[in-house]
Formats: structure tokens, C-alpha cells, sequence
């Protein structure tokens, strides 16, 4: 092999890591669309502000001097309470107007949420203090930070632990049990409404968790939910939006495909090819990579 | 006009006369055919970005009225283009999934504008030749209104309406579905095409991130607060939607945070209030128009002398 092609692969090799961190993060926060998408076929708009509201909130407590253990679960208690409020006061009761109405009052809780914390806490960008000595490793030409491994291994521990949620307690089976059939389930004595109230709480403070470890990496403001909140719904939606592995592949995909763009080619064409992925995913597979195509019925 | 308004409130009535068609180009698709569309702001780009492009590089030496309508022809006939390639693709999908892939598209053509250096790329598009003003805004606005209400009553109209309630029977019915709704979302996004070049030749200066996501949103949540396949609903969401954020600003300049929250509140509001919208399917005229058939064809019947 030529030098060319030796360097070819150490930076495919490098953008590979890179696009491995940051698709961790948005399978982080695609799993809390996709979860709720998966109960009450709704897009919740104003998921990528809880991602704000955890983060915010881990700043404020690592600021006021808390360790950054306390501070982590603070970010994700903080943001699923805040979930657990707006499901209980805004989505609950429009839930039967149809999608829609749903929709839009999502998008207004999205901007409330934005525009509030900026008059609060100002838009200026913020930088969240370090939790961990930053160590880089450097193998032959790849350089990896200790950051991207805690946030690799965290992903992982989290997909085990919905994993074993899902399918070994009986909170986990009244949930897959809502997300088939809502009336079947309710009529088995299931209380949907406090399941779908829990799916929230958990998508949110996952969100919560993606938002601390994402403030490691670049700096936080009100605004930083929405592009995010898309580029993981858009991952959620790819690997096919209900399913819980599909959104972690969905995520990574979108990651290294993000990474590998903007290496190779052109950093301004990072959010085309993540839309590019998903309208050629939408065409082949409307259901996602992982989703099973239904026919509709007369 | 100018004893009536200054700079700032012409500004923003000339803004509303755009909103105004915007928004009843979505209804057309969103409202009337009932294709849940999120990239209308990626069509009302791609009008402004290419009748901007006209008239800055290709502008022929005629009168600036003669122009202008060419680049609104432009603005339309390359936006309706758009719509037919990015339709013909995406009307296969349905419900969320449709308003996902027209998210997609709406995004990737202003990453377009944004990498393309002839029209400013992310410095955004100077210096285009302001040859629209306000007439030129409210005559379209009345044209596209007189449009969208016959348009209503015409054989495509009662098409598309049959295609939102029920698909499939309005297949069996012997409706051309993919026809019929690539028309409507062409022909929507056309009109959002002359919105586009009325805008650019109104502001003279287009940014990339005026035609972002948010902007879908924003034209979206005006149908929708008007009434979804309203007329007269469009019309008075959009001049709702422009004119609450402007009227908060009273309450002091630099609160500008202070008043997107307060509209935030309200959309909730009216929202968990009346979620079919301010107007419903209401339309104004409607009823007695009816009434007035009605009337007309009992008149005929006792004519004739028997029951109808």
C-alpha cells in the first residue's frame, strides 16, 4: 500500500471513533423519541429541550459545588420532572383532539421552554466546568479521548438497562403491552396513563443524561435543543421509529456518516447528508432499517 | 400609505401580505389535501433564492414592473419544479412520515443556499434590486385568495377534499390520488415560490436561516390556528401570528425573549382551548351562500309544483 492509502485509513479509521462519540449522544436522545413515539405514535417536539434542561441544570449544581455525581443525577431527575409536568398538564389533555393539536402544543412548549431559560439565565453560551481530567490515548494515528469512551460505555450501559427494563420486569411489559394495543392494555388493568407518564419521565432523563455528557464537548445555551433534537429525531426515525435498537443504530449511523462528511468533504455538509440518510431510508424502508412495513386496512 | 404607516410598521404589514400567501399555499396541501407537509419554508427559499438570482445576474433592461413579474414567474415556476421532484418523490409516504421527509428536503435545500456562493452562501444574498412594495405584495394576496375560494368549489377542489377524508374510497371513487395530490403540493408550493420572490424583492437581503425548519413551523401553526382547509382561518392565522409578537414589543424593546414567550403561551393556550383551530372548518360567506341555494332551489321546486 502507498502512503496515501495508509493515511486514507488512519483518518477513516479516526473518523470512525470520532462519529462513534457523537452517535452515542444522539442515541441517547432519539431514545426518549422514540419511546414515546412507540406508546402514543407522538412526535414530542419539545424533547430536545429537556436535553437543554438537563444540561442547564447539571451546570447550576456544578456550579453551586456539587460533585459531578450528584450533579448528573440532578440533571436527569430535573429534566424528567419537568417531562412528568408538561405530559401531565399539556399532552395529557390534548391527547384525544388528535396529532395535530398535540403537535402544536408541542412546538409551543418547545419555544416556551427556549425563550423562558433565555430570560432566566441569558443566551450567552456557557461552559460547563470539567468533571474529568481529559486523557487522550493515542494508538498508532488515532487519537481517543477518555471522554468518548465514558460516553460509548454509558450508551451501552443504558441500551442493557432498558433492554433488561423492557423485558424482565412487569414495568417494562405493561409498557410493551400499551405500545400495542392502548385499549387492549388498558382493558387488562394496565394504567396506561401512568405508563405513558413513565415513558416520558425516562425519555427525558435520558435526554438529561445526553445533555451532561454532550456539555463536555461544546458549550450549552437555550438554543442547543433544537438542532440536536432534530438530528436525533432524524436518527430515531432511520432506524425505525418505536423500536428501541433502532434508534441506537439509527444514531450511530447518523454519527459516523455526520463525521466521515465533514472529514472528508465539507463540515457545511453535515446536517445535508444526516437529511440525505433519512429521505433515502424513507424511500427504500418507510418503516426504518429496523421497522416492519404495515399495510394499511380498509 | 406613507401618512399612515412609517418604515417599520409598512415593513411588517408587507411581511404579512407574504404570510398571508404562504400560508394559504399550505393549506392547499396541508389543509384542502390533507398532505402533512413541514418544508414549506425550503419552497419560499427556493422562490426568493431564484428570482433573486434573476434579477441580480440576468435582469433584462426593460421596466422594473416587466422584471418583477418575470421573477415572480421564476420564483413560481422554480419552486413548483421543486415541488413536483420533491413530491413526486415523498407523496408516497403518509401522515408523520411524509412530514418527515418534507422536513428533510426543506433542510437540505438551505444547506443548499447556504454552500452555494453565487447567491452569499452563509454571508447571506445582498443587493437585490427592490422592485416590489406593498401593492405589488396585497394585489398578489388578493389574487391568491380569490384563487384558493374558487378553487375550493372547482372539481379539483372537491378532488383533493375527498383524498383528505378518505383515500381510499376516494380511489374508488375514481379519483387520481398520486395525480391529483403531486398537483395540489406543486401548485402549493408555486404559490410559496411568488411569496418567495415578493419577499426578496421587498427586503432585498435573504439569509439562509429565514428558510429554516422553524419557519415550517411557523407557517404550519398558522393554518392550523386559523383551521385546517379554511380560507378565511389561513388569512387570520397568519395575520395573528405576525402581528402578536409585533404588539408584544410594546411592552418594551429589549424584551424580545419576554415576547416569544408569551406567544409560546398563547399558542398552548388556544391550543388546549379550540383544537380545531380559531375557525374550524368555518368559512366566511359560507353559510349564507348556502342558504341562498337553498332558498333558490325550493323557489324552483314549488315552480314546478311537486317536491324535489
Amino acid at each position: 500500500m502507498d502512503e496515501k492509502t495508509i493515511y486514507f485509513l488512519w483518518d477513516s479509521l479516526q473518523y470512525l471513533i470520532n462519529g462513534i462519540a457523537q452517535g452515542s449522544i444522539y442515541a441517547l436522545i432519539a431514545l426518549g423519541y422514540t419511546m414515546v413515539y412507540g406508546i402514543i405514535r407522538f412526535i414530542n417536539f419539545a424533547h430536545g429541550e429537556f436535553l437543554m434542561l438537563g444540561a442547564m441544570a447539571g451546570f447550576f449544581s456544578l456550579a453551586a459545588g456539587y460533585s459531578f455525581q450528584v450533579s448528573f443525577i440532578i440533571a436527569m431527575l430535573s429534566a424528567g420532572l419537568v417531562a412528568i409536568i408538561v405530559e401531565r398538564f399539556l399532552y395529557r389533555p390534548i391527547r384525544k383532539s388528535g396529532r395535530i393539536p398535540a403537535l402544536i402544543t408541542a412546538i409551543g412548549a418547545s419555544l416556551f421552554f427556549q425563550y423562558s431559560f433565555q430570560i432566566m439565565f441569558g443566551a450567552e453560551p456557557k461552559q460547563i466546568p470539567p468533571f474529568m481530567a481529559e486523557k487522550r490515548y493515542f494508538l498508532g494515528q488515532i487519537d481517543i479521548s477518555n471522554i468518548d469512551i465514558v460516553i460509548f460505555s454509558v450508551t451501552i450501559l443504558v441500551l442493557l438497562f432498558l433492554w433488561w427494563l423492557t423485558h424482565f420486569t412487569k414495568l417494562g411489559k405493561a409498557m410493551r403491552a400499551t405500545s400495542f394495543d392502548l385499549n387492549a392494555a388498558e382493558l387488562m388493568g394496565i394504567n396506561t396513563n401512568n405508563i405513558i407518564t413513565f415513558t416520558f419521565f425516562l425519555g427525558a432523563c435520558l435526554a438529561g443524561l445526553g445533555g451532561m455528557l454532550l456539555s463536555y464537548k461544546m458549550p450549552i445555551d437555550p438554543m442547543m435543543g433544537t438542532n440536536l433534537g432534530l438530528k436525533a429525531f432524524v436518527s430515531a426515525v432511520v432506524g425505525g421509529i418505536g423500536l428501541m435498537p433502532g434508534a441506537a443504530l439509527g444514531g450511530y449511523i447518523l454519527g459516523i456518516a455526520e463525521n466521515f462528511v465533514s472529514g472528508f468533504y465539507k463540515s457545511s455538509y453535515r446536517d445535508g447528508v444526516s437529511f440525505l440518510i433519512l429521505i433515502l431510508i424513507l424511500l427504500i424502508k418507510p418503516a426504518g432499517i429496523l421497522g416492519k412495513n404495515k399495510k394499511e386496512k380498509v | 400609505m406613507e401618512i399612515l404607516f412609517n418604515d417599520y410598521t409598512l415593513n411588517i404589514v408587507v411581511i404579512t401580505g407574504i404570510f398571508i400567501i404562504l400560508s394559504l399555499s399550505l393549506n392547499l396541501i396541508n389543509g384542502l389535501c390533507g398532505q402533512f407537509s413541514l418544508g414549506h419554508a425550503g419552497f419560499f427559499g427556493v422562490g426568493a433564492y431564484g428570482s433573486a438570482f434573476f434579477s441580480v445576474y440576468y435582469a433584462l433592461n426593460v421596466p422594473s414592473q416587466v422584471n418583477m413579474v418575470m421573477a415572480m414567474a421564476i420564483g413560481f415556476i422554480i419552486a413548483s419544479f421543486c415541488g413536483l421532484i420533491i413530491g413526486g418523490v415523498c407523496l408516497r409516504l403518509r401522515g408523520d412520515y411524509l412530514a418527515i421527509a418534507t422536513l428533510g428536503f426543506g433542510e437540505i435545500l438551505r444547506i443548499i443556499f447556504m454552500n452555494t456562493d453565487q447567491v452569499g452562501g452563509p454571508r447571506g444574498f445582498t443587493d437585490i434590486p427592490k422592485w416590489a412594495n406593498i401593492y405589488w405584495v396585497y394585489v398578489a394576496v388578493v389574487l391568491v385568495t380569490i384563487l384558493m375560494l374558487n378553487l375550493k368549489k372547482s372539481a379539483f377542489g372537491r378532488a383533493i377534499v375527498s383524498i383528505r377524508e378518505d383515500e381510499i374510497a376516494a380511489e374508488n371513487m375514481g379519483v387520481n390520488l398520486f395525480g391529483y395530490k403531486l398537483f395540489a403540493f406543486s401548485f402549493g408550493a408555486g404559490l410559496a415560490g411568488v411569496a418567495g420572490a415578493l419577499y426578496a424583492h421587498t427586503q432585498s437581503f435573504l439569509h439562509p436561516e429565514s428558510f429554516n425548519f422553524m419557519w415550517s413551523v411557523i407557517i404550519l401553526v398558522m393554518v392550523i390556528l386559523g383551521g385546517l382547509g379554511s380560507v378565511t382561518g389561513s388569512i387570520i392565522g397568519a395575520i395573528i401570528l405576525m402581528i402578536i409578537p409585533e404588539a408584544l414589543r410594546f411592552f418594551g424593546h429589549d424584551i424580545s425573549s419576554l415576547r416569544m414567550t408569551i406567544f409560546a403561551l398563547l399558542l398552548i393556550g388556544l391550543m388546549l382551548l379550540r383544537p380545531n383551530g380559531i375557525f374550524g372548518t368555518f368559512e366566511w360567506g359560507e353559510k349564507r351562500r348556502q342558504k341562498q341555494k337553498l332558498l333558490a332551489l325550493q323557489a324552483s321546486g314549488e315552480k314546478s309544483g311537486g317536491g324535489i
